[in-house]
């Protein structure tokens, strides 16, 4: 309750009157009766006071967040004219190009919705962006936190319920991109079709169950729609709760620097701070996606027409989240094999299957392989910057590198048009690339990594650079350096040197687990062998003493940079 | 014969008087016109004539800038190694697609061995009829359509969404696969594409069909009836002339490729960008700058 109102009578003197408590305003009294009935004025007292950091990367889960909200919102809108029925309908509505076409309910319902229902174009085009938007900035935040290593203990669990959010998101956008049967849904759903047949013995099964029989059937639009309206959002609202729970449970994790340490949290808090700046993010993001929707097409249902099975167009594409699960399967060699009469669909099993699920796997389980190596048990708040874990960030470029390149691949023909290309040549090209470019990638940026760290070392050792020039009474040149600032100085050595394992030598009877002992030091030499330890305090009392000794002589002799 | 002098003389005499001009172009007029009226029927045989003429200029121009492919008399001619045709035989191939050819600048051609480009035409139209005729004269071929083929003008409105819904459809069907369900073009194996249809005239695209160039299938009469041909035109015209349904920017009409650009270039370039501004503006937990608000 606010200050004013707790008196309206202040005791300034023992004699005279007592101060009384004042009358409570109208909110206090209805914020007094809600509580005295839910009891959530003492959970709100502590987390209203939460303390989050600031920093531009830390509002990246923010945008997905708020694009789901923006998807929840619209996503209402749609439900309420979105017929998900394969009954077959005559249309009648304001389209000339398909007036008096025989349609799907499904279909028909949607080109209502785009053209005779007020603002449904508009909300449709809005929840099919912000739909992008949410898988995109969940990408985005999932690479941020893997490059800062905040990952680490505590918040591995966190870590794997965003791996399944992003899993289900992308259901959900496919769920969504069937759902109007349109031909882009049809030719969307023919290849998941292929891709649940290609699973071995299995496959013919789970196809016949999930369609109810073969492809395309009746069945599907209303069992997509069930999963799309209801279990999908469902799990991904438990799992977002689940998500920010932990958040505020863990705490947020910070960049290293003076005054902020692995136990405390420096920063502003949520009321009124960021209650504000989240909450106007809010705004901005769907100002944005109002904004796209409004003036950007995307997926012109009626320029599709109606699913067909005989028609296809070129451009058939998913959207992009599924873009590089396209590219592998476009890239792949046509391998099969026959097996007592039997098909095996390499082609299609291994890249749906394996390989990107593969990619996600590997991902999800790296805090625990990184765990495992170093055999730190302990709390990680503070967050490395990407350079002082070179491994890890090579790694994940590469698997940028490795997406990026699927992604192309599933946009082949696109840029075949465009850009004058063979369509061959760029296959011929992404079937070598991915396996060549992403090790090249991986080599650079760990290498980058390492100067990086090495100019860190430099200039907590030798200073930064001034830009002044000096010339010696001999006529040399040379550039003065001076010392950083203590706060610098202190965020950039704020961070731990790298261990690695050594490997049990001597004895002639292998213990125990000394095969697993053996590959974690490798793979703890391979990791982590390659940084630059940080300057020991002995180094830097000596350089700095250097440093101030060159500044007050007024010259520097043949100091150079690189020393 | 004096007599007839005697008349030559008066009328001689007469020869400046005011009505005279007026006269003798009556006169001039009567008799061109009776004249033409009474050949008639050599009527054919004057056209024959020009056609004959018209031919002939089409033969010098094929032998100037065509014969060095196409041989000269159109039958073609191989590669030296006698595997592939430099430029193809000719015969049969008729006015419909050297005029569809040549009006769209598809040939002459740059260079042998890739697909032709549109560009801008390097023969006149009348130069192009000269060269249609010639190549006509080769062997039984389609011809140029007429603007009667491919336009809807003389249907009623009820007809015209008719006809625009029949092509609609017959364009997802027989087109799109290719030519991309905008008409914004598709790839082709080995460099090859499938044009764009935005801005292509209806002449050409009913020629195309006639014609099958490059990669295209040839879409005969039998396959596409003329009024299905005109159909598909007639729908390919509404949604390129129509409303922009979707908003200003259709993204190039290229389907999901563009729109993930989209989303990641805008999108999510605004929103973090929108995110690195409400990250660099802390609170102030002072007034210090007074009058900063």
């Amino acid at each position: 309750m606010s200050n004013p109102s707790v008196t309206s009578q202040v005791a300034d003197t023992n004699a005279g009157t007592a101060s009384k408590p004042a009358k409570p305003s109208k909110v206090g009294g209805a914020v007094t009766w809600a509580d005295d009935r839910l009891g959530l004025a003492t959970a709100a007292k502590k987390n209203l006071r939460k303390i989050f950091p600031d920093h531009w990367t830390f509002m990246l889960g923010e945008i997905a967040l708020w694009s789901f909200v923006i998807c929840l919102i619209t996503g209402v809108f749609l439900t309420l004219w979105f017929k998900p029925s394969m009954a077959e309908i005559t249309y009648m509505g304001s389209y000339d190009q398909l007036r008096g076409l025989a349609m799907s309910e499904a279909y028909g319902s949607t080109l209502d919705i785009s053209f005779d229902i007020r603002g449904g174009l508009l909300m449709r085009q809005m929840h099919h962006w912000a739909a992008m938007l949410f898988i995109a900035s969940m990408f985005v935040h999932m690479i941020r936190v893997f490059a800062t290593g905040a990952f680490r203990k505590p918040r591995e669990v966190n870590w794997l319920i965003g791996g399944l959010l992003l899993l289900l998101g992308i259901l959900e956008g496919f769920a969504g991109y069937s759902l109007p049967d349109d031909l882009l849904s049809g030719t969307g759903l023919r290849i998941a079709d292929g891709l649940v047949k290609a699973t071995p013995v299995l496959g013919t099964y789970m196809s016949f169950f999930m369609f109810g029989g073969e492809f395309p059937n009746n069945e599907i639009v209303p069992r997509l729609y069930a999963a799309h309206i209801l279990l999908l959002p469902g799990l991904i609202l438990a799992l977002i709760a689940a998500h920010m729970l932990l958040l505020v449970h863990h705490k947020h994790t910070q960049w290293p620097g003076p005054g902020r340490t692995e136990e405390n949290v420096v920063g502003y808090p949520l009321l009124p701070v960021y209650m504000a700046k989240a909450g106007g993010f809010f705004f901005i993001v769907f100002g944005i996606t109002a904004l796209m929707g409004g003036i950007m097409t995307i997926n012109p249902v009626w320029k599709y027409g109606p699913y067909n099975p005989s028609q296809v167009t070129a451009g058939s594409q998913p959207d992009w989240y599924m873009g590089a699960a396209e590219g592998v399967l476009r890239i792949f060699p046509g391998w099969e094999s026959y097996l007592f009469g039997h098909t095996i669909s390499w082609n299609v099993f291994v890249p749906g299957m394996v390989i990107l699920p593969g990619m996600l796997v590997v991902f999800l389980a790296w805090p625990f392989l990184e765990q495992w190596v170093t055999g730190d048990k302990r709390e990680h708040h503070l967050l490395q910057r990407p350079r002082n874990a070179p491994t890890r960030t090579g790694f994940l470029v590469a698997m940028m590198t490795l997406f990026g390149l699927f992604w192309i691949a599933g946009a082949n023909d696109v840029i075949a048009v465009l850009f004058q290309l063979n369509l061959n040549h760029i296959t011929y090209f992404m079937r070598a690339a991915v396996f060549v470019a992403p090790v090249l990638a991986f080599i650079i940026t760990r290498r980058w990594c390492i100067s990086l760290q090495r100019h860190d070392e430099e200039k907590v050792l030798h200073g930064y650079e001034t830009g002044i020039i000096t010339r010696s009474p001999e006529g040399g040149y040379a550039e003065r350096h001076a010392p950083l600032s203590t706060e610098r100085a202190y965020t950039l050595t704020a961070r731990e040197n790298d261990k690695v394992l050594e490997a049990p030598n001597g004895s002639d009877v292998p213990a125990k687990g000394t095969r697993s002992t053996k590959i974690r030091a490798k793979l703890s030499k391979a990791m982590f062998g390659v940084s630059v330890p940080k300057p020991t305090r002995e180094e830097y009392l000596e350089a700095q003493e250097h440093l101030h000794h060159e500044l007050e002589a007024g010259h520097e002799d043949s100091h150079s940079p690189g020393h | 014969m004096r007599l007839l002098n005697r008349f030559a003389g008066r009328l001689s005499r007469n020869r400046r008087g005011s009505v005279a001009g007026l006269l003798v172009m009556v006169l001039g007029l009567l008799i061109t016109g009776t004249t033409y009226a009474a050949l008639t029927p050599a009527q054919a045989e004057l056209r024959s004539h020009t056609d004959t003429e018209l031919i002939q200029e089409g033969r010098e121009l094929f032998l100037v800038g065509c014969a060095f492919c196409h041989g000269q008399n159109g039958e073609g001619v191989l590669t030296a190694d006698g595997e592939r045709a430099l430029g193809p035989a000719l015969a049969g191939v008729g006015a419909g697609a050297v005029d569809f050819y040549l009006s769209t600048g598809r040939m002459p051609l740059q260079a042998p061995g890739q697909q032709s480009p549109r560009k801008a035409p390097a023969y006149t139209p009348s130069e192009i009829d000269a060269l249609s005729a010639y190549i006509a004269t080769l062997g039984p071929g389609p011809g140029v359509p007429a603007h009667g083929d491919y336009s809807t003008d003389g249907l009623t409105d009820d007809e015209k969404q008719e006809a625009i819904l029949r092509g609609g459809q017959f364009f997802l069907t027989n087109c799109t696969a290719c030519h991309n369900f905008d008409g914004s073009g598709g790839a082709m194996p080995w460099g090859k594409k499938a044009p764009t249809l935005k801005g292509v005239e209806p002449r050409h695209v009913y020629a195309a069909m006639l014609v099958g160039p490059g990669e295209m299938p040839v879409f005969s009469n039998d396959v596409l009836r003329p009024e299905d041909k005109r159909d598909i035109i007639a729908y390919l015209e509404s949604i390129h002339d129509g409303p922009k349904y979707g908003g200003v920017f259709a993204l190039g009409g290229l389907g999901p490729v563009s729109e993930g650009l989209f989303a990641w270039l805008v999108g999510i370039g605004a929103c973090v960008g929108f995110a690195i501004w409400i990250a660099a503006h802390t609170t102030r937990s002072s007034k210090k700058k007074g009058s900063e608000a």
